[in-house]
């Protein structure tokens, strides 16, 4: 039985492999086109510009302290490290040798000018929902940055992966090529959102989880993913978010990184938000319809949680001494949580110009995963661009692992009605160590 | 009643487990070289070393100091024998109004014990959550720059204090 198992498992793999060689030899190079200095339209290049601010293309193609599309960013992933290229038009590292027809085969099929498939590190499931129109705007903005020469360094994949044929394969199994067509049921805002969200913003790359092969799972769209060592939360109806999102503060989260009462936008998120506060007001105003219409209204039962007083937490003014004598990683929550956490947020503590918001609305306490939460402790919240006073200290050198675990479950416990995280200790000490661009 | 080890010295405070550990260094063992700022993890007046790091005070709970080494700018020197990076600190006049210092000098204290010869971009990125309102940065890098190099030519004159 088991070998049957394993014989099936092989005659897959080799019918895949020789399907998957059968597609690669399909892919032809593509001529370098001449070196003359490109020029476009001025009102293309801007067109593409806010496009390309929407793809988010600037986070993954510029590595930290490096030049803007210069590629080098490290992209850890199940199988291995992807470095994003460089996207410049340096002829000899970046994309300067692209015709626009390569360009737009990379963005609508994930092949290189030389034939090669791209892994969907790249997100061209999403980005071959592009229309022509618009690829032709960004492929212009592209090819009049400075071009900067800086060579992508190799990807760390260990074998099978790193055999790029093996990508036709998975193309076959999970790539749907195809630009996305307008819904005649919905409206033109609502249609707009659909094709940024599922299209350029790639949105699902992070908030949809992803299968053992690393594609997206449809039947959970936009259900709750990953990114870098982040929780990407759901978007949908599975969202846990203590108060329900509309798609008035979602606009207002996504263009300025902070709302009332949800919060700050941390780890990878403010990022997109950074951009996006200088995007188009009405294309991000069409994302947060978009994603307002997938969250849907709330249930009954997410309003009458609402409609519920948040929770009354008052451990401050020596009610609860600690024993002397006891080891200090066994401090209660409560007195942690009084002494590090409600000077901010607490309506009755002191307050600054954007004031932390109440924990029972925040959106990291109620996930289903700890890692934001631990991750937002240990490192504090860097103030997004358009939010500078929305800025939270790290308590990463003042709290012991055994101590910020101590808080979360005490947070967990008190700020939602969600069942306890399991291991928490071990998800501080692993966020502590774990390589994240936050 | 709560036990903390402060500039090396044992200490035992009949206070809440949550006051800030500022409040029990100013109030209860009259260390006040740690100031009062925001009151926020904003401004960086109240930093103070635990365990060799630099953390805010004013939002650090006492009882999670227990058992940890707590160091105070009085740990570092006092007047009558102030310590390298408070001659540094007063060589370079660093001071304007002088609220910020404290934490300026115990914040460089834990860089320096890292790191003992930082880069310039390291000596900035290092200092950059503390605040200074009067504008003497220029001055303060300086200092931290002046602490360094007296570190290393102390170092080169005698082996044995740098392995200390």
């Amino acid at each position: 039985m088991r070998l049957r198992h394993l014989l099936s498992g092989l005659l897959g793999i080799i019918l895949l492999g020789a399907g998957g060689f059968f597609y690669f030899s399909h892919r032809p190079v593509i001529p370098a086109q001449p070196s003359s200095k490109a020029t476009f339209d001025k009102i293309l290049i801007a067109k593409g510009a806010a496009l390309a601010t929407i793809g988010n293309c600037n986070v993954c193609h510029t590595k930290p302290d490096g030049l803007p599309y210069a590629g080098g960013r490290p992209m850890q992933t199940p199988f291995g490290t992807i470095y994003a290229t460089n996207i410049t038009p340096d002829p000899d590292t970046g994309i300067g040798q692209w015709t626009e027809v390569a360009f737009l085969r990379a963005m609508q099929e994930g092949v290189r000018r030389d034939g090669a498939h791209l892994y969907p590190a790249f997100p061209y499931d999403h980005f071959t929902k592009v229309s022509g129109d618009d690829l032709h705007a960004i492929y212009a903005f592209l090819m009049t940055r400075d071009p900067v020469r800086a060579a992508t360094p190799p990807n760390a994949l260990p074998f099978p992966y790193s055999m790029r044929s093996l990508i036709a394969a998975w193309k076959l199994l999970f790539f749907k090529p195809g630009e996305l067509k307008p819904d005649p049921a919905l409206t033109a805002e609502l249609n707009r959102g659909a094709y940024l969200v599922e299209g350029l913003a790639h949105c699902g790359s992070c908030h949809t989880p992803r299968n053992g092969l690393g594609a997206e799972r449809n039947d959970r769209y936009l259900g709750g993913g990953e990114a870098e060592d982040w929780h990407a939360p759901a978007l949908n109806a599975d969202s846990t978010a203590p108060v329900p999102w509309t798609a008035d503060q979602l606009l207002t989260y996504l263009r300025r990184g902070f709302v009332v009462p949800h919060g700050v936008a941390a780890g990878p998120m403010q990022a997109v938000a950074n951009n996006l506060g200088t995007a188009p007001e009405q294309d991000v105003k069409a994302i947060a319809a978009y994603v307002g219409a997938i969250v849907g209204p709330p249930t009954a039962d997410r309003r009458r949680k609402t409609g519920r007083p948040v929770a009354q937490v008052a451990p401050q003014s020596g009610s609860r001494p600690l024993g002397g004598g006891q080891p200090s990683d066994s401090a209660d929550g409560a007195i942690i949580y009084a002494g590090a956490c409600a000077a901010c947020h607490e309506a009755s503590g002191q307050r600054f110009s954007a004031h932390g918001i109440h924990l029972a609305s925040s959106k990291v306490i109620t996930m289903p995963d700890p890692r934001n939460l631990a991750h937002v402790i240990l490192e504090g919240i860097g103030a997004p661009l358009a939010s500078s006073a929305a800025e939270m200290p790290g308590f990463a050198d003042a709290l012991t692992d055994r101590q910020i675990a101590t808080l979360m479950t005490y947070l967990r416990g008190t700020f939602s009605d969600q069942p306890a995280w399991s291991a928490v200790e071990d998800t501080v000490r692993h966020a502590r160590t774990s390589p994240n661009g936050s | 009643m709560l036990t903390l080890n402060v500039n090396g010295h044992a200490h035992q405070v009949e206070v809440d487990g949550a006051t800030p550990l500022l409040y029990v260094l100013r109030d209860d063992l009259s260390l006040n070289g740690a100031k009062f700022g925001c009151g926020l993890g904003q401004c960086g007046a109240c930093t103070v070393l635990l365990d060799d790091k630099p953390v805010f005070s004013c939002i650090t709970p006492a009882t999670v100091a227990e058992g940890r080494r707590v160091t105070t700018l009085e740990g570092l020197g006092a007047i009558d024998g102030p310590g390298p990076l408070q001659r540094a600190f007063i060589a370079e006049q660093a001071a304007q109004c002088g609220y910020c210092i404290a934490g300026m000098i115990v914040r460089a204290e834990a860089l320096l014990r890292r790191n003992p010869s930082p880069s310039d971009q390291q000596i900035r990125e290092h200092m950059a959550p503390n605040l200074c309102r009067c504008g003497t940065h220029m001055r303060i890098l300086a200092a931290v720059r002046r602490a360094a190099g007296a570190r290393k030519s102390a170092a080169a004159a005698s082996p044995s204090e740098a392995s200390r």
